[in-house]
C-alpha cells in the first residue's frame, strides 16, 4: 500500500461500550496523521449504511452477544482483508461475558423486569435476540490482530493502524495488557 | 490345631507344622471351593455357599467339605464352584436351581459328573499362578489354610536364615518390578530404602489404593489371599529395616479391607505379625488405612499425605519416599500384587523367577480381563505373552463375535492399542513404545461399536472429576481437553480444536505435578495415533463411524 | 543443611548459589526472570503453578525451578520456545478457570496474573471459559474474598500458617471444585482463628482478596512487605529443599 493509495478502513461496534473509539479518537492530532493513510469507509464515526465490499482493515469493538451482533461479524468478515479484535470485549468478551454464568433469561429478567418501576416487560422484535453466551469475536470467526486493553492506549491503536496500512503485522506482545 | 509355639520352632517355623484335615479322614476326600470374591458374591455364591453346605450335609456326605475360597478366576461364568479333586469346575450354579444343586452333589458324592461342568481350557491355558497361587484354593478368612498351602515358609525361612542383604540379592536376582503401573524394578527401591538412614524406624507401605476402571487385580488378591501380602511386606520389613507397616486400601472395597483386617489378627495370633516374628528378635505390625474415595491417593507422595491424615494430594519429588516418607522417614512403597510376588521369590529364588517372562519384564502379571470379551475375569501371564494369546485365546475372542477394535491398558493414563498391535508382547517395554503402559494390569477389550474419540473422552472425565486441584495444568487443563473432546464427539469440532487439544495435552503431559496430570492425556494419544482417522470423521463428515456418538452438529 | 557453594549455568551466565537452594532462588538473586505465581519469596514451596518450569541439559523433563535445588554444573535454560508456549497455555488456562474481569477488578493494574500475561504476550485466548458460579465472601469487617479471582495459589494458606501461625485458610474439594476455605469452611467473618493481621491480602497475587472499601483499580498491594516476610520466615528462604 502506497501514501497515494489510500487503505480502506473499517470500524464497526458490536457489544461494547464504545471506549475503544473513544480511544481511538485520543491519538489527537496524531489523527490528522491517521487520515492521510487512511481512507474510514465505515464505522460509528461515518455515516454509511451498509458495510462496504473490499476493506483493507476492521478494527472490531465488543463482544458478540446477540444475532445482530453474529450477522454483524460474519458479513464484516467476508467483506475484510485484515480483521482487528480491538478492547477486551472483542478479545475476551470481558464485561459481556459476565452474564454467561447465568444465562440471557435471568439477565433479561434483571434489566427489564426486576428494576424496572414502570410497564415493566422483557422486549421483543424491537431489540434483536440475545445469543446464549457472550463471546469473543474469534469463536464465531477469525481474527488476524488481537489488540486487548479495557481500552487499548491510543498510542497502541496509533501503532496498530499505523503498522497495518504500511503492511507491516503489528507486534502488541509484551506492550499490550488486558484491562 | 497347633499352637503358636510350634509355629516359633526357630529355624523351622510354619514348615514343621502338622498339617491340619480340613475334614476327617474317609475313604474319599473330596472338597467344593465355592467363590466367595466379589464378583461371584455379587451373584449370590454366599447362598450358594449356603445350599451347598445345607444339601451335603443332608446327604451325609462326611468326606465332603464345602469351603469358602477366592477368586477363581473366570468371573464372567460365576457363582463358580471348584472341585479340585476332579479337576473341575462348574460355573453359572445358581443358589435356587436345585436340580443344579443335586447334581452337583451327586458329583461330590462320586457318582457321574453333573452336566453344568464346563472346560477348564482354553481360559486357563497360557496361565502362570505364581500371585494367583493360592487364590480359589485357600479359605481368605483362615490362616490355617494359608499355612498349609505353604503360607508364611517364607518369612520363615527370611528371617531365620537370611540376612537382609541375601534377601535384597534375591528380589534384585528376580527382575521384579513394580506392579503398580511404573515397572520401578523393585530390588534397587528395596536397596535405597534399606541404605537410607534413619535413628526413628522406616516404614514398609502396601499402596491398595486401585482405581483404574476396570481394574480389580488388587481386589483380588486382598480378598482371596490377604496373608501373602502380609507375608510379602513383612519380608520387605525384614529386608529394609521397618517395624511397621501400612496397606493403604480404598474404602470401596469392604470385603477386602474386611479380609485384611482378621488376617493381620490372624496373623499376629500365629505369631507371623507383631513382635517375635518366628521366635527370632524381629517384629513387623501392620494397620490398615482406609482411603475416602480420592484416585489421586494411589499416586505414592498423596497416599502418604492421606496416612498421615492430610488432605491428599501430591508434593514434588525429590524428595523420594525412600528417602522421606511416612513422617519425613525411610519409607518403601510398593503396590500389592509386588509384595504378593515376594513369598514365592524367596521360596523358590530369585532365578526361577527371573526364569519366567521375557527380557527386561521378568516374571507373571495379573491382569484384569474387563470389556467385550467372552472369557472376563482374573487372569495370570507370564510377561512376553501376546495381546492376541490373551484376548483371543485366554479371554475367548469377543462378545457376540463382535470385531475387534482395540485394547485399552494401563488405566486413564494407558492407552488404547489397535488391532495391527495384537502381535506385540506384554512387557513394559513394549508397552511404552506403543503408547500406552503396564498400569497396574487393568485390560478393557473393545469391539467395533466402540468409538475411540469417546473413549478418550470418558477417561477425561475420569481424570478431571479425579485431579486433586493442587497444580494447573492437571485442574484445568484436563477441564479443558475434556470440553474439546465433548466438542467433537458432538460433531462441532475444528481441525483447529484438534491442533489445540494436541498442544494442550502436551503441556499437561509435560508441566504436571505428579503421575496423574502427566499421564491424563495419554488416552488422547494414543487415540490420535491410532485412530485419528476417527477425530477427522467426527470433525470433517460429522458422523461417528462406530455409531455410538450423537451428534447434534450446527455450527456455532 | 550445609551452606557449600554450587557454581552453575542460567541461561548461559555463570551464577553461584548455596547448596540447597532453589533454581528460582538463586535466578532471582543474579537478576534471571522466571515467571511464578504459587511461589513468593519467603514462604514455603508447594510447586503447584508449574510456570516457573525450566530446561536443564541432560534432563528429559522440565523441571519447576522453585522445588528444584541447583547442582553443581548444572545448565539451566529459563526461556525457549517450548517454554513461552507452555507458560502461555498456563496463563490461558487460569484466565479461563474462574471469571477474571480485568477491566472490572480491584486489582486492576496491581495483578500479577494480568502483568504475567503482558509480559509473556497472551494477546487473546483459544479455549472458552468455564464460567463457574463463584461466591464472594464479604463477612469479614475489613477484607473480602473473591473466589472469582481466585488462582488457587496457596500463598495466603501459607502466609496465615507460617508467618502469622493462625492457619485460618486451607483448601476445600478438588480439581476445579477446589476452594479456598477459612475454618473449615466457616464464612470469614465467623472464624474464630483469623487475626485480622491482612498478611494474606497482601501477598495475594490476584484480586481475590482485598480490603473493604477499595473499588476497581484501588487494591494495590503494599509490597514492600514482602521482603519482611523473607526475614522472617526461616522456612522461606528458598534454603530448605
Amino acid at each position: 500500500m502506497t501514501a497515494e493509495h489510500k487503505a480502506r478502513v473499517a470500524t464497526t461496534w458490536l457489544d461494547g461500550c464504545s471506549g475503544c473509539h473513544m480511544s481511538l479518537l485520543d491519538m489527537d492530532e496524531r489523527l490528522l496523521e491517521v487520515a492521510e493513510r487512511v481512507e474510514l469507509v465505515y464505522g460509528c464515526l461515518v455515516d454509511a449504511k451498509e458495510f462496504p465490499e473490499d476493506v483493507d482493515v476492521t478494527l472490531v469493538e465488543g463482544a458478540v452477544s446477540s444475532e445482530e451482533d453474529l450477522r454483524k461479524i460474519r458479513e464484516v468478515r467476508a467483506r475484510t482483508r485484515v480483521l482487528v479484535s480491538l478492547g477486551d470485549c472483542a478479545v475476551t468478551a470481558n464485561v459481556p461475558g459476565m452474564r454467561n454464568p447465568f444465562g440471557p433469561g435471568p439477565v433479561l429478567e434483571r434489566a427489564y423486569l426486576e428494576n424496572v418501576t414502570l410497564n415493566a416487560q422483557i422486549p421483543h422484535g424491537a431489540v434483536p435476540a440475545l445469543l446464549a453466551e457472550s463471546l469473543p469475536v474469534h469463536a464465531y470467526v477469525p481474527v488476524d490482530v488481537f489488540v486487548p486493553g479495557c481500552p487499548p492506549s491510543a498510542d497502541l491503536i496509533f501503532s496498530v493502524i499505523m503498522d497495518l496500512v504500511e503492511g507491516r503485522l503489528p507486534q502488541v506482545q509484551g506492550t499490550a495488557r488486558f484491562g | 490345631m497347633s499352637t503358636i509355639e510350634d509355629a516359633r520352632a526357630p529355624g523351622e517355623g510354619a514348615r514343621r507344622r502338622p498339617p491340619e484335615p480340613l475334614v476327617p479322614e474317609g475313604e474319599r476326600r473330596v472338597s467344593a471351593n465355592v467363590c466367595q470374591a466379589a464378583g461371584c458374591l455379587s451373584m449370590q455364591s454366599d447362598l450358594v455357599l449356603g445350599a451347598l453346605r445345607d444339601r451335603v450335609e443332608a446327604a451325609g456326605l462326611s468326606d465332603v467339605a464345602v469351603r469358602r475360597v477366592g477368586c477363581l478366576g473366570l468371573c464372567a461364568a460365576g457363582p463358580l464352584v471348584e472341585v479340585p479333586e476332579l479337576g473341575r469346575l462348574f460355573d453359572h450354579v445358581q443358589p435356587d436351581d436345585g436340580a443344579a444343586l443335586d447334581s452337583l452333589v451327586t458329583t461330590l458324592s462320586g457318582g457321574e459328573p453333573g452336566g453344568q461342568a464346563m472346560a477348564k481350557e482354553p481360559f486357563f491355558s497360557h496361565q502362570v499362578k505364581v500371585v494367583l497361587e493360592r487364590c480359589g484354593q485357600v479359605d481368605p478368612e483362615r490362616v490355617e489354610d494359608y499355612l498349609d498351602a505353604g503360607g508364611y515358609e517364607a518369612l520363615t525361612k527370611t528371617v531365620t536364615t537370611m540376612s537382609p542383604e541375601e534377601v535384597i540379592a534375591e528380589v534384585v536376582r528376580s527382575g521384579l518390578r513394580g506392579r503398580g503401573g511404573a515397572g520401578y524394578p523393585t530390588g534397587l527401591k528395596w536397596t535405597t530404602v534399606a541404605k537410607a538412614t534413619s535413628h526413628d524406624g522406616k516404614f514398609v507401605v502396601c499402596n491398595a489404593d486401585e482405581g483404574d476402571p476396570g481394574a480389580f487385580m488388587d481386589r483380588s488378591v486382598l480378598e482371596s489371599c490377604p496373608q501373602q501380602v502380609l507375608e510379602g511386606m513383612a519380608i520387605a520389613g525384614y529386608a529394609v529395616g521397618a517395624q511397621h507397616g501400612y496397606v493403604y486400601v480404598r474404602a470401596e472395597y469392604p470385603l477386602a479391607v474386611k479380609r485384611l483386617n482378621s488376617a493381620i489378627r490372624q496373623a499376629e495370633r500365629s505369631g507371623f505379625l507383631g513382635k517375635q516374628i518366628a521366635g527370632t528378635d524381629f517384629e513387623f505390625h501392620v494397620e490398615v488405612r482406609i482411603g475416602a474415595g480420592a484416585f489421586v491417593c494411589g499416586e505414592e507422595t498423596a497416599l502418604l499425605a492421606s496416612i498421615q491424615g492430610g488432605r491428599g494430594t501430591p508434593r514434588p519429588r525429590p524428595p523420594y519416599p525412600a528417602a522421606s516418607g511416612l513422617w519425613g522417614r525411610p519409607t518403601l512403597i510398593n503396590n500389592v500384587e509386588t509384595y504378593a510376588n515376594v513369598p514365592p521369590v524367596v521360596m523358590r529364588g530369585g532365578e526361577w523367577y527371573g526364569s519366567i517372562g521375557t527380557g527386561k519384564s521378568k516374571g507373571t502379571k495379573v491382569f484384569a480381563l474387563a470389556g467385550a470379551v467372552v472369557n472376563t475375569g482374573l487372569i495370570e501371564v507370564p510377561m512376553g505373552l501376546s495381546l492376541r494369546q490373551i484376548v483371543f485365546d485366554i479371554g475367548g475372542g469377543l462378545v457376540g463375535g463382535k470385531k475387534f477394535k482395540a485394547v485399552q491398558t494401563g488405566g486413564p493414563s494407558g492407552g488404547c492399542l489397535p488391532e495391527e498391535l495384537l502381535d506385540m508382547p506384554i512387557d513394559y517395554e513394549s508397552l511404552a513404545q506403543a503408547g500406552s503402559h503396564m498400569g497396574s494390569g487393568g485390560m478393557i477389550v473393545m469391539d467395533e461399536s466402540t468409538c475411540m474419540v469417546d473413549v478418550a473422552k470418558y477417561f477425561m472425565d475420569f481424570c478431571r472429576e479425579e485431579s486433586c486441584g493442587k497444580c494447573l495444568p492437571c485442574r484445568a487443563g484436563t477441564v479443558q481437553m475434556y470440553g474439546l473432546l465433548d466438542k467433537i464427539t458432538r460433531g462441532r469440532g475444528t481441525r483447529h480444536d484438534l491442533d489445540t487439544l494436541q498442544s494442550l495435552a502436551e503441556m499437561v503431559r509435560t508441566t504436571s505435578l505428579c503421575g496423574l496430570g502427566q499421564g491424563a492425556p495419554n488416552p488422547v494419544f494414543s487415540t490420535l495415533r491410532y485412530f485419528r482417522d476417527e477425530y477427522l470423521a467426527h470433525i470433517d463428515d460429522h458422523t461417528c463411524p462406530a455409531g455410538a456418538c450423537r451428534l447434534d452438529g450446527g455450527e456455532r | 543443611m550445609s551452606d557449600e557453594v554450587r557454581t552453575l549455568v542460567i541461561d548461559g551466565r555463570d551464577v553461584a548459589g548455596a547448596s540447597g537452594q532453589s533454581i528460582l532462588s538463586v535466578a532471582e538473586e543474579s537478576g534471571v526472570f522466571i515467571p511464578a505465581l504459587c511461589h513468593l519469596a519467603g514462604l514455603s514451596e508447594v510447586g503447584s503453578c508449574r510456570l516457573c518450569m525450566v530446561e536443564v541439559e541432560g534432563t528429559a523433563r522440565l523441571v519447576a525451578s522453585c522445588v528444584t535445588a541447583v547442582e553443581e554444573g548444572m545448565k539451566v535454560t529459563t526461556t525457549s520456545e517450548r517454554l513461552l508456549a507452555y507458560r502461555r497455555r498456563a496463563i490461558e488456562l487460569l484466565f479461563m478457570e474462574r471469571n477474571h474481569v480485568c477491566s472490572v477488578c480491584v486489582a486492576d493494574n496491581h495483578c500479577e496474573l494480568q502483568e504475567l500475561a503482558k509480559t509473556l504476550g497472551v494477546t487473546h485466548f483459544e479455549l472458552p471459559p468455564l464460567h463457574p458460579a463463584c461466591d464472594v465472601d464479604a463477612t469479614h469487617e475489613r477484607f473480602v474474598l473473591d473466589h472469582n479471582r481466585c488462582i488457587l495459589c496457596a500463598r495466603c494458606v501459607r502466609v496465615c500458617d507460617e508467618i502469622e501461625g493462625a492457619h485460618t485458610w486451607d483448601i476445600r474439594g478438588r480439581g476445579t471444585g477446589a476452594r479456598l476455605i477459612s475454618d473449615l469452611g466457616k464464612p470469614w467473618g465467623e472464624s474464630t482463628t483469623c487475626t485480622s493481621c491482612g498478611k494474606c491480602v497482601q501477598v495475594c497475587p490476584t484480586g481475590a482478596l482485598y480490603e473493604k472499601g477499595r473499588s476497581v483499580a484501588e487494591g494495590k498491594r503494599h509490597r514492600p512487605y514482602v521482603p519482611f516476610l523473607v526475614a522472617t520466615n526461616a522456612l522461606g528462604t528458598g534454603r530448605q529443599l
